[in-house]
């Protein structure tokens, strides 16, 4: 907390401190156009995953090859990431102070869940190419 | 990172207790936080069995009893004594609300605990330091902001115009919803906190008001506005029944709005 003895800033000045950074509309429209966008791929991939279990792999493999299937196992996972890495900006922002140790975290959220949209798409992408060809 | 523990100096201690006078025939026991931030000691817990049939029916009434007959060191806010003031905020049996409107039959528990405001300096016993918490009032310029040269009357506005200012002009500034707000439990330095963005809600939707866009570019930030998560604590305590929560979507959704 910013003492009151020893500080000798004005309070209008600690209110206003480095004043709006004019943007945050834009998060909250993508969290909420990216959470829509969740439910039905959830929805889908809740009622596709049971059914996969079932068969074997080769048969789940000419399922995801299926361009339907396969296009919308992508969305979910470029959509999923998208939306968990603005929800994780949040927490952090919420309870981590130190500008270190915020920077920080926000960089490896967003490398973290770019890298797992990457490698996911990656492996539908292959399965999904390769049993194709098969 | 979050402080989960509070540090040495702010524990509080057990303090003195005192015992209702002989043959009061109904006693109730407050429990009241009392700090003094210039002397050396660690706040404490001091336990007041008051005889309320000597007490009017509010909660301030018992505070100005024992402050008057039994410990005159005990200190709080207060001036209107009828919810209109906003001075005599506390926390009252773990919720924020105004002691002058609070009645103490209606707390619940046998022993009824009464603290400052949460998340705040405490200036003394029940009086919490709230300079930041004005300051960021001010900082929203509540006041009308025109361009147009002033009419020779008034500055007219339609019946339909002003009732979008109830709900809104009521609040009292008792800073219960802020000090009520999780948000801004965790970041009160940068988040404005209910009760200044139900002020600046109002100050949006005045017909009369010219900057509207310079308002909604003031408040377009990740801290000052969108640390709101709608948790609504400040809705449920607001003593005067408003609703900063919904002030605050109406000003998410002008933002939205403004891009959309
Ligand atoms: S609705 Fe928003 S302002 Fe109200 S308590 Fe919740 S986070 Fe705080
Ligand atoms: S909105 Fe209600 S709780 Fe908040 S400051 Fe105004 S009167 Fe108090
Ligand atoms: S004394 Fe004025 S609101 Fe309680």
């Amino acid at each position: 907390m910013a003492g009151t003895s020893t500080n000798f800033r004005t309070p209008l000045s600690r209110a206003r401190g480095l004043g709006a950074a004019k943007h945050g509309a834009g998060h909250f429209i993508a969290e909420r156009v990216s959470g829509i966008a969740l439910i039905p791929l959830v929805l889908w991939a809740a009622f596709s995953g049971p059914l996969l279990a079932k068969g074997d792999f080769a048969s789940a493999s000419i399922w995801l090859a299926q361009p339907l299937n396969a296009v919308l196992a992508g969305l979910l996972v470029v959509v999923g990431f998208f939306h968990l890495r603005l929800q994780i900006q949040v927490v952090v922002e919420d309870y981590i102070y130190g500008f270190v140790a915020k920077t920080g975290l926000l960089l490896l959220n967003l490398f973290v869940c770019v890298l797992g949209a990457a490698l996911g798409l990656f492996a539908i992408l292959k399965v999904a190419l390769l049993s194709g060809a098969l | 990172m979050v402080q989960l523990a509070l540090p040495k100096n702010s524990r509080v201690g057990k303090g003195r207790h005192y015992a209702a006078p002989v043959g009061a025939k109904r006693v109730k026991t407050f429990k009241i936080y009392r700090y003094d931030p210039e002397g050396t000691e660690n706040p404490r817990w001091d336990t007041y069995d008051v005889d309320v049939d000597a007490c009017g029916p509010m909660l301030l009434d018992v505070l100005i009893h024992i402050k008057n007959h039994v410990d005159p060191t005990l200190t709080f806010r207060r001036s209107c004594r009828e919810g209109v003031c906003g001075s005599c905020a506390m926390n009252i049996g773990g919720r924020n609300t105004l002691a002058c409107t609070q009645g103490w039959e209606d707390v619940v528990g046998k022993e009824i605990q009464i603290a400052p405001l949460p998340s705040q300096p405490v200036v003394k016993d029940l009086v919490p330091d709230l300079t930041l918490f004005y300051a960021q009032y001010a900082s929203i310029e509540p006041w009308l902001h025109t361009e147009t040269p002033e009419p020779q009357t008034e500055w007219k506005q339609s019946e339909t115009d002003r009732a979008k200012l109830d709900g809104l002009y009521e609040c009292i500034l008792c800073a219960c919803c802020s000090t009520s707000c999780p948000s801004y439990w965790w970041n009160g330095e940068k988040y404005l906190g209910p009760a200044t963005l139900l002020h600046a809600y109002r100050w949006l939707i005045d017909s009369r008001d010219e900057s509207t866009g310079d308002r909604l570019d003031a408040l377009e930030d990740p801290f000052k506005l969108y640390r709101c998560h709608t948790i609504m604590n400040c809705a449920q305590v607001c003593p005067k029944g408003l609703n900063p929560a919904k002030a605050i979507a109406e000003i998410k959704k002008m933002m939205v709005e403004r891009v959309a």
